[in-house]
């Protein structure tokens, strides 16, 4: 059972929507016992990064979290689920991240080379940088789909795929151990999408 | 590298997706969850649903497709028509939207952008605008384009932005469903401050079109049809083939 994180963030409806669909079984919770009892963990997320933290916290979900994440069980952060795996965030003013991920998280913005949007929002294509088992059942180059404004920076050791924007290449999936994060959205990236779900169902 | 969108609109009625002609004389065509899953299969970016009922029994019909077209597609989805409160976005939110798009209900309620970008995230509100060209100023119309709201376009499109409007779509009332091609020259003049992403809609007739709104507006992220693909006048991958084969950048 994969226990999806229900911290009152965002809208959880494509994640389990999707993650039903290639027949896994989930349980949406906040409950430290059925984070425990399950066999790998989702951290979805979407909006700013220190009012979220903040969530978890008041959930009583840091803890469990980490002990997760050290015993080995697979946990994969999408979003600003992801970002909360780093160290810290520079996402209006610093904020302290769980630390399971070397990194931290940056406005996109001042590092634009070109004059582009800025959230970078909709389709990109993944560059491998080194292979994950979240790429399975994918090849590089398939087209996920991303909205966001701050990025993953500092992580050379964890970075796994890249998508170029704006003259910057942006981190798209990282990850350390068994603990892993796409900045992309696999629940709305289409058929690549839910193979990249399948292959994280997979992991023991 | 990002690549521009292609977005089929399916407006539904009673259950039932339709496509009128300069928002009149309505024409029925088919099941929202078959043609979503067309669409999905030939490899639309995203999709639109615009519930044009009113009746109770209708939005209940238009909440069910919603449900199965979320459950079984995993693109984004975005959800306008009746948007008029927070209510309203939880009600579209609940049954699998992923964005939600807002009209007249942003016109009359000046406050409703501000307080769902807050509460759900700017990337989650669309700002919806029917543009038409009245003495030569382009011109912001409500209820389906029937109603001249005498606001300038471009102020419009830019107060959105400033609320919290994380995305922008532009139709343009002289254009849609002549089949002619974009409003180009709308679309230039009302996007020149935003730094949204805008999609374009009204006026498509042929792939043609397509590259010559990539081409002629810059700010143009995606381009939104509903008839030319209703009716199969034009197939989503021969037309992402087209685009590439014209320098545009499109996911395939």
């Amino acid at each position: 059972m994969i226990a999806v994180i229900d911290y009152g963030v965002g809208n959880l409806f494509s994640l389990t929507g999707s993650l039903r669909y290639i027949g896994a079984e989930i349980k949406v919770t906040a409950k430290r016992r059925e984070i425990e009892d399950s066999s790998a963990v989702i951290l979805p997320g979407v909006g700013a990064f220190g009012d979220a933290y903040a969530r978890l916290e008041e959930y009583g979900l840091v803890d469990v979290l980490l002990s997760q994440a050290r015993s080995g069980k697979p946990m994969l952060g999408i979003c600003l689920g992801m970002q909360m795996l780093f160290d810290c965030s520079f996402e209006y003013g610093e904020h302290r991240g769980l630390g399971l991920i070397k990194g931290d998280v940056c406005p996109i913005a001042p590092d634009l080379k070109q004059s582009v949007k800025v959230p970078h929002m909709g389709w990109n294509s993944l560059k491998f940088v080194r292979p994950s088992p979240l790429f399975r059942y994918i090849s590089e180059g398939e087209y996920v789909y991303f909205v966001h404004s701050y990025y993953a920076k500092n992580c050379k050791e964890g970075i796994t795929s890249a998508a170029e924007y704006g003259g910057v290449t942006l981190t798209a999936s990282a990850e350390n151990g068994n603990v892993f994060g796409t900045q992309f959205h696999p629940e709305k990236s289409g058929a690549a999408g839910l193979k990249i779900l399948r292959a994280f169902s997979e992991i023991k | 590298m990002l690549t521009r969108r292609i977005i089929p609109c399916l407006d539904v009625r009673d259950g039932t997706v339709v496509k009128g002609r300069n928002f009149r004389g309505i024409r029925e065509v088919e099941s929202p969850v078959a043609l979503a899953q067309r669409y999905n299969l030939s490899g639309a970016d995203e999709l639109v649903f615009y519930d044009i009922t009113a009746s109770a029994e209708g939005r209940s019909l238009f909440a069910d497709s919603l449900r199965e077209v979320a459950s079984s597609i995993f693109i984004p989805l975005t959800v306008g028509g009746g948007i008029n409160s927070l209510e309203d976005f939880d009600r579209v939110l609940k049954c699998g939207a992923d964005k939600v798009s807002v009209n007249t209900g942003a016109i009359a309620d000046k406050t409703l952008i501000g307080r769902a970008a807050k509460r759900y995230g700017n990337q989650c509100v669309v700002l919806s605008m029917d543009v038409k060209r009245v003495d030569g100023r382009f011109t912001v119309f409500s209820h389906g384009g029937r109603i001249n709201t005498g606001i300038s376009a471009a102020e419009w499109a830019y107060r959105g932005q400033e609320e919290g409007a994380g995305e922008l779509v532009l139709n343009s009332i002289d254009t849609d469903g002549v089949k002619g091609g974009f409003d180009c020259e709308m679309l230039r003049a009302v996007c020149a401050k935003l730094s949204i992403p805008v999609i374009a809609s009204g006026g498509a007739g042929s792939k043609r079109d397509f590259v010559e709104l990539f081409e002629n507006v810059p700010q143009a992220d995606a381009g939104l049809a509903a008839s030319v693909f209703h009716f199969g006048e034009i197939d989503i991958t021969d037309l992402k083939l087209t685009l590439r084969a014209a320098g545009v950048p499109v996911r395939l």
